[in-house]
């Protein structure tokens, strides 16, 4: 999918363009193989075991073996997709991915499926909220969340062709595909300017990006410019858009993850050691009532109104800084 | 076969096990000496593994030092990270690190760190430490092999007290169902673990009956005896199933005072007891 000048107004599971992108590289690189823990279906990967059925390797449940045959099978020269339900991948088998593709610095593809609140009404055991603050205490992991289908095939690729580790954060709740420049390239660890403004800066990434965006739109309507950059990469880290962004004075971060040790936390560590301003962060606080995921993104400001509304506090502290 | 070949065959099995007499001496030694210089390790396991990797480096596995990383090589992958000193010092007698590098073992900027890192040290497969991990990591490798129909055998030391950890568990259903004949599973059976006799803390056995169960071959073997391992690790008969090799050996085999004793798992040697270590040694 090539980048495209206009919103789309329909809405995309990014999981379908994960799979199609993968199954698009697996053609031509034999090396690809997928790593499941039962999770075919809800990885989108049915296509990718019926056509290669060798290199589909389904260890059942049992994430910890997951992550280390995925190390493993790198071991053997194979670039391996590991693929699961995020919170499993990455709460049950922490200590593989520290050890066994971090440390090792193997060259293992993780990919967290729908991520955050992702699974809504089946709750916290099932949330991904903590994802990000745990896999960014990791050295040697590239951590990327893309906003929407065209990001999530380039991010795909970015992650096949590059040597070493990767998680890639792929969700399954609706977005619209995004206006891009045309010639928009996505390289890992580079940020995305979605829309320039002078106000304040709204940071976000995965599904959030267009939350922002709409915010933005709101503002404008109200004489407030936001510049819009979508960090689907926080590890490694765009420090440069951050520092630019503390240059303005005041900032949100928005992500669908815990407002601890995420995005934000990310965003405020650059912040703090280059030049304080306010970062008003914005993600889920703990663990999490029942509820749709629309229900918890509205009851927690995850929304392009609470994004507003946040924009709004954090331009009103930087002024009295 | 003839006579003439038998005896030859005799002569050169003679020849490897001599070989690898020696080398597990020297792996020893070299162990002990880093344990000691490190004033840090674990020597007990150490010991309880030489005659294991002297084995596989000088009588069985196809690897070369000056390719460490040749897609063709087989695997040894050392599960039970702790015994470093014991997999180093094979390394260095085997060619892929210089042996004057064992004197920096665990000394500051070291790529000989107490635990193996494949990144600092070549001739090291999987970088281990937390139990549990070796078998998870060889059964990947094994179905890359698997997939690509390559030559290479994967072998993985893990020691007994190890198998507690639940994730060799999923890692030996993965590979009784996939059938991995090309994987080979050396039990490091000392009987004993960092804190008490591994019957005492949370009993293994019936662990040939256990494998079994989940789809190996298994065999049992003196793991001091290389003739005996040779044996048990030559390509196995089975071409369906994976094989388990449990090694009966004694942790702090070959220093008397070490034998047998939970104490030494970790501990350093005093000055007399190194020399007296170094003598039994000598004899062995």
């Amino acid at each position: 999918m090539s980048a495209r000048q206009t919103a789309s107004p329909r809405l995309y599971d990014c999981r379908n363009a994960f799979a199609a992108t993968l199954e698009e590289i697996a053609e031509r690189d034999p090396r690809i193989v997928v790593v499941v823990n039962d999770s075919v279906g809800s990885s989108k990967l049915k296509g990718f075991c019926k056509r290669w059925p060798e290199r589909s390797i389904n260890v059942g449940i049992a994430e910890q073996n997951m992550v280390g045959v995925g190390s493993g099978l790198a071991n053997g020269g194979k670039i391996p997709f590991v693929s699961a339900a995020s919170c499993f991948l990455t709460g049950r088998a922490l200590e593989q991915i520290k050890v066994d593709v971090a440390y090792t610095a193997a060259n293992v593809k993780l990919v967290g499926q729908s991520p955050g609140v992702g699974y809504g009404e089946l709750g916290p055991t099932h949330h991904s909220i903590e994802d990000f603050a745990w896999l960014r205490a990791l050295p040697n992991l590239a951590i990327v969340a893309p906003s929407d289908p065209w990001e999530t095939a380039e991010a795909v690729k970015a992650a096949a062709a590059r040597e070493g580790p990767v998680f890639l954060r792929v969700s399954r709740f609706g977005v619209p595909q995004l206006a891009r420049p045309e010639g928009a390239a996505f390289a890992i660890g580079k940020a995305e300017t979605l829309r320039e403004g002078g106000d304040v800066v709204i940071i976000a990434n995965g599904v959030m990006a267009t939350r922002a965006l709409d915010a933005a739109a709101a503002l404008a309507a109200a004489g407030v410019e936001a510049r819009v950059v979508n960090m689907a990469s926080i590890a490694p880290l765009d420090e440069a858009a951050i520092r630019a962004a503390a240059d303005l004075g005041a900032i949100v971060t928005i992500e669908e993850a815990s407002i601890r040790g995420g995005l934000g936390g990310a965003v405020a560590e650059v912040v703090a050691g280059y030049r304080p301003c306010p970062v008003r962060i914005l993600g889920f606080p703990g663990f999490l009532p029942t509820g749709s995921v629309e229900f918890l993104f509205e009851k927690y400001g995850l929304t392009a109104a609470g994004v507003e509304r946040a924009a709004r506090e954090a331009i009103a502290m930087g002024r009295k800084q | 076969m003839t006579m003439e070949a038998q005896e030859s065959g005799t002569a050169e099995r003679a020849a490897t096990v001599a070989l690898i007499r020696e080398k597990a001496r020297a792996i020893r030694s070299h162990a002990l000496n880093m344990v000691y210089q490190a004033r840090l390790g674990h020597p007990g396991g150490d010991l309880s593994v030489a005659d294991i990797l002297a084995t596989l480096y000088f009588g069985v596995m196809r690897v070369n030092p000056t390719a460490p990383r040749d897609p063709a090589r087989d695997r040894l992958i050392l599960s039970k990270g702790h015994a470093s000193g014991a997999l180093y010092a094979t390394l260095a007698e085997a060619g892929f690190i210089p042996l004057e590098a064992l004197a920096t073992y665990m000394k500051p900027m070291s790529p000989l760190n107490g635990h193996p890192n494949r990144n600092c040290v070549p001739g090291v497969e999987a970088n281990t430490g937390p139990l549990g991990h070796g078998l998870p990591i060889a059964v990947g490798v094994a179905i890359a092999g698997q997939i690509d129909r390559a030559g290479y055998r994967v072998f993985v030391i893990t020691g007994d007290g190890e198998l507690q950890e639940g994730s060799n568990w999923e890692a030996a259903m993965a590979a009784g169902h996939r059938k991995l004949s090309n994987l080979t599973l050396i039990v490091d059976r000392n009987t004993l673990q960092q804190g008490a006799r591994v019957a005492e803390t949370n009993e293994v056995e019936p662990l040939a009956d256990k494998f079994r169960a989940f789809g190996w071959a298994v065999a049992e073997v003196d793991g001091h005896d290389p003739n005996a391992l040779i044996d048990a690790l030559k390509r196995p008969e089975s071409r369906v199933k994976p094989l388990c090799l449990i090694a009966h050996t004694v942790k702090g085999k070959g220093v008397s005072f070490m034998e047998d004793q939970v104490g030494w798992h970790h501990g350093v040697p005093t000055d007399a007891q190194l020399d007296q270590a170094m003598k039994e040694l000598s004899l062995t």
